[in-house]
C-alpha cells in the first residue's frame, strides 16, 4: 500500500463529511422507499376491495347545495368548485376571525391593565369566562341560544333597508353601473397619494423635528378624492333591496347567523388568549422605559405607542402566532353549526357521495397545513421585522 | 397483500383506514370473537336507539340481532357501534364494524363504487318534508323561498337539490352535521322546513316539544329502500345478513310467529315450513350455520311483522303504518325468496 491509496480511503470513507452525506443518502432512499410502499399497497388494496380512488370526482358534477357561497356556484358544479367554495369559506371567517380576535384581545388586555377598577374587573371577567369554556359549546351558545331568539322572518326587525331576522341580517346589495371604474381609479389614486404623504411627512419630520398629522390628512385625501370621483361619474351605484317575501327575506345582501355565530365564537374565544399574551407582553416592558419617557416630556399615548408597545410586541408576537393558527384550525368547528366551510363540505358531503375518504381527508390536510404554515411565514416575517436591532 | 413484509409495514400504518382486504371470512372472525359488531344510528327512535340502560331497540338494531342469533343461537351476541351518516361507510370499509345497519339508502354510487355491497331491504321509505302547521303550506310545491334544514351526509342533500331543481323551486339549504342538530335549528326557527326519510321525519317529530304543531307534507321526493350493508367480496357473509332478513319475511307470509314457532316446528306436515325450521334436511349448513338456524331467529327476534309492529308500528311512539312495507300478500312490497 501507498501512502496515495491510504490517504485516497481516507479521503472518501473515513471522512466524516462524506459519510455523514452518505448517511443522509441512505435515510432519504429508505424514506421514500417506505413512502412509495405503503402507498402503493394502500393502491393496491384500494384496488381490491374495489373503493374508487383518484383525484377523478373533483371534476364530476356535485348536485348538492352550499349555503354560503362567495362565488358563483350552483348544485350543477362540480365537486371541485365546492372545493373552491369551501376553502374560500375557511380562508374568510379564518383572517375575519384574526382581525376580529386581534383588536378585541388587545382592547381587553389593555382593559385589565387599566387604573379604572370595574373596566379591568369586567375584562377579567371576560377573559375568565371565554377561555375556560370549550369553544363548540361557545359555537352552540351563540347559534342556538342568541342568534335563534331574534324575530321570526314574519317580524323582522327593520332599520331602514336593513332587516334583521334569525335567518339573517340583510342589506341593500350595490350593484356597480358603467362608469364605476373612474371611481375605483380614483381610490387608488388617493391611496398612492397618501402613502407619498406619509413618507413625506416622515421624512420631513426625520429631518426639522416638525410634525405633520399625515394618517388623518391622508384619511382626509381618500374620502374626498374617493368622493369626487362618484360625483364626476354621477354615482353609477344602484341597491339590490331585500324584500320581504313568503317565508324569508329574499334580495339584497345577507349575512347568514351560521357567519356571524362562527366568527363572534371563534374571535371573542382567541380574543380572550390574545388579552392575556397581550397584557403579558405589556408588563414586561420594565416600568423604567415608561418613567423614562415621562421625563422625557412625552405624552401618555406617545408613551405607549412609542416605547412601551413596540417593545411588548416582540414578547407578544411569538405566542400571538400559535393563536392564529389555533383560530384558523378552529374554524373547523363551524361545521358543527352549518357553516359550510372546509371540514363541512369536503369531510362532510362530499365524502360522503364519493367515498373516497383518502383523498377528501388528504385534501384538507393540505388544505389546513397550507393555511397554517402561511400565516406562521407571515408572522415570522413580522417577528423578524419587529425584534431587536442591535447596532 | 402483496408480501409478508407488506403485511407487517400496512398493517403498522394503514391499520386505520384500510387493514382487512384479505383476511378470513367476516363469518370465522365473528364465531371466533363470539359476537357480532353492529354500526346502527346515533338514535334514531324505532330504528336503532338505545334507552337510558344501554339496551339498543329498533328495526335496524333487530337486523343485527337476527343474524347473531342465526350464527350464536343468541340474539343477544351484538355489539353496538353507533355512528353518523359520514362515518358509517368508512368503519364499515376499515372492518371496524362486520355489519352496517343504519338506515342506509341502497343507491347505485354506494353499492358501485365504495366497496359494499347492500344485502336485503328491510324497510322501504321515502323522502318527505315536515313544517309548522301555522305555516299555511299544504304541499311541498308551496316551498319555494323556503329554507329547509337537514342532516350532513345523507342521500336526503342530493334529493333535497334534485327535488328543488326540477320544480324550478328557489331554496336556502341549512346543512347541520349531525341529526340532532338540524333538529334543533328547525325547532329554532333557523328553517321552515326539516327534511328526511319519512320515518325519521315521524321519528324526529315524536322528539320535538309540541309534536302535534308540525306536519308531514304528503309529497314522497324519493325512493330510500334501506337496508344492512356488508362488505364487498365476502359473498357467504353477505348470504347469511340477507337470509336473516328473507327467513323473517317468510316467517310472517307463513304465519309463524315467535310464539307459536316452537308449537309449529313440532307439529308441522308442511315440507316447505319444516325445511325452514330445521326439522328436515340441513339448510343451515349451505350457509355454514346450524340446522335450526331460522327457528332461533325467529324464536328470539320474531317474524318481519313483529318487528315492525314492536318497533315503529302504530301502537309505538313512531306510529308509522304499514303501508307498502306490508306483505306483498297484502298489498305491499315486502317479498322474499322461498327457503327451498
Amino acid at each position: 500500500m501507498t501512502d496515495k491509496t491510504t490517504s485516497s480511503n481516507k479521503s472518501f470513507l473515513n471522512d466524516a463529511g462524506n459519510r455523514a452525506l452518505i448517511f443522509q443518502v441512505v435515510l432519504l432512499a429508505l424514506v421514500v422507499f417506505v413512502g412509495y410502499y405503503l402507498f402503493s399497497n394502500l393502491q393496491a388494496n384500494l384496488a381490491d376491495q374495489g373503493i374508487s380512488t383518484g383525484f377523478g370526482f373533483l371534476n364530476q358534477p356535485a348536485g348538492f347545495p352550499v349555503l354560503i357561497h362567495l362565488i358563483e356556484y350552483t348544485e350543477a358544479d362540480t365537486y371541485g368548485r365546492a372545493f373552491i367554495v369551501a376553502l374560500i369559506n375557511t380562508v374568510v371567517i379564518s383572517l375575519m376571525g384574526i382581525v376580529l380576535a386581534t383588536v378585541i384581545g388587545v382592547v381587553m388586555g389593555l382593559a385589565r391593565l387599566s387604573n379604572n377598577w370595574l373596566v379591568a374587573r369586567l375584562a377579567t371577567v371576560y377573559v375568565e369566562t371565554l377561555r375556560n369554556i370549550p369553544l363548540l359549546l361557545q359555537m352552540f351558545f351563540w347559534y342556538f341560544a342568541v342568534l335563534a331568539t331574534l324575530p321570526h322572518p314574519k317580524n323582522s326587525i327593520i332599520f331602514a333597508d336593513f332587516f334583521l331576522n334569525k335567518r339573517g341580517i340583510y342589506s341593500p346589495n350595490p350593484i356597480f353601473q358603467d362608469g364605476f371604474g373612474i371611481v375605483i381609479a380614483g381610490f387608488i389614486l388617493s391611496i398612492i397619494a397618501s402613502i407619498a404623504l406619509i413618507v413625506w411627512a416622515k421624512k420631513r419630520q426625520t429631518r426639522t423635528g416638525l410634525w405633520f398629522p399625515a394618517y388623518w390628512s391622508s384619511l382626509g385625501v381618500i374620502v374626498v378624492i374617493t368622493f369626487l370621483a362618484l360625483v364626476v361619474s354621477g354615482f353609477p351605484i344602484e341597491f339590490d333591496l331585500p324584500q320581504k317575501s313568503r317565508f324569508n327575506v329574499t334580495g339584497g345582501m345577507v349575512l347568514p347567523p351560521e357567519f356571524v355565530a362562527v366568527l363572534v365564537a371563534l374571535s371573542t374565544y382567541t380574543g380572550a388568549f390574545i388579552a392575556e399574551i397581550v397584557r403579558a407582553g405589556i408588563l414586561s416592558v420594565n416600568w423604567g422605559q415608561t418613567e423614562a419617557a415621562r421625563s422625557l416630556g412625552l405624552k401618555d399615548s406617545l408613551t405607549q405607542r412609542l416605547i412601551v408597545l413596540p417593545q411588548a410586541l416582540r414578547v407578544i408576537i411569538p405566542p400571538l402566532t400559535s393563536q392564529f393558527l389555533n383560530l384558523a384550525k378552529n374554524s373547523s368547528l363551524g361545521a358543527a353549526i352549518a357553516y359550510p366551510e372546509l371540514v363541512a363540505v369536503v369531510m362532510g358531503t362530499t365524502l360522503n357521495q364519493t367515498g373516497q375518504a383518502i383523498e377528501n381527508i388528504g385534501l384538507c390536510m393540505l388544505v389546513y397545513g397550507t393555511l397554517s404554515l402561511t400565516i406562521s411565514m407571515f408572522m415570522n416575517w413580522y417577528n423578524k421585522k419587529m425584534s431587536l436591532m442591535e447596532r | 397483500m402483496k408480501s409478508n413484509v407488506g403485511k407487517l409495514l400496512s398493517t403498522a400504518a394503514i391499520a386505520a383506514t384500510i387493514s382487512t382486504a384479505a383476511t378470513a371470512s367476516t363469518l370465522d372472525d365473528v364465531k371466533s370473537k363470539g359476537f357480532i359488531q353492529c354500526g346502527v344510528s346515533q338514535g334514531v327512535p324505532g330504528f336503532s336507539n338505545a334507552d337510558s340502560e344501554g339496551n339498543w331497540t329498533g328495526i335496524d338494531v333487530d337486523a343485527c340481532r337476527a343474524t347473531a342469533a342465526a350464527i350464536f343461537g343468541d340474539a343477544q351476541k351484538v355489539k353496538f357501534t353507533p355512528l353518523s351518516a359520514k362515518e358509517r361507510f368508512t368503519a364499515l370499509q376499515s372492518g371496524e364494524i362486520d355489519v352496517l345497519s343504519r338506515n342506509t339508502t341502497w343507491t347505485y354510487t354506494r353499492d358501485t363504487s365504495l366497496g359494499l355491497d347492500f344485502t336485503a331491504v328491510n324497510f322501504y321509505d321515502g323522502q318527505g318534508f315536515m313544517a309548522r302547521k301555522d305555516l299555511g303550506v299544504e304541499s311541498a310545491m308551496d316551498l319555494d323561498g323556503a329554507t329547509v334544514c337537514t342532516e350532513q351526509g345523507t342521500t336526503t342533500e342530493l334529493n333535497m337539490a334534485d327535488f328543488f331543481r326540477k320544480h324550478k323551486l328557489s331554496y336556502v339549504p341549512v346543512v347541520v352535521q349531525k341529526a340532532d342538530e338540524a333538529l334543533a335549528a328547525y325547532a329554532s326557527g333557523r328553517c321552515d322546513v326539516f327534511t328526511t326519510d319519512k320515518s325519521g321525519l315521524a321519528a324526529h317529530r315524536s322528539k320535538l316539544a309540541e309534536p302535534n304543531a308540525h306536519m308531514i307534507l304528503p309529497e314522497t321526493i324519493s325512493k330510500e329502500p334501506l337496508g344492512p350493508v356488508v362488505r364487498h367480496g365476502d359473498n357467504q357473509w353477505k348470504d347469511i345478513v340477507t337470509w336473516a332478513m328473507f327467513v323473517q319475511v317468510n316467517a310472517e307470509e307463513m304465519g309463524i310467529t315467535s310464539k307459536n314457532v316452537a308449537k309449529i316446528k313440532g307439529e308441522t306436515i308442511d315440507p316447505g315450513i319444516k325445511r325452514l325450521l330445521g326439522a328436515e334436511g340441513d339448510m343451515g349448513a349451505q350457509l355454514g350455520l346450524p340446522a335450526d338456524w331460522a327457528y332461533n331467529i325467529i324464536a328470539q327476534v320474531g317474524n318481519y311483522g313483529e318487528v315492525f309492529e314492536r318497533n315503529v308500528g302504530p301502537s309505538t311512539p313512531v306510529g308509522l303504518p304499514r303501508g307498502i312495507n306490508n306483505l306483498w300478500t297484502e298489498g305491499g312490497v315486502m317479498y322474499a325468496p322461498p327457503v327451498r
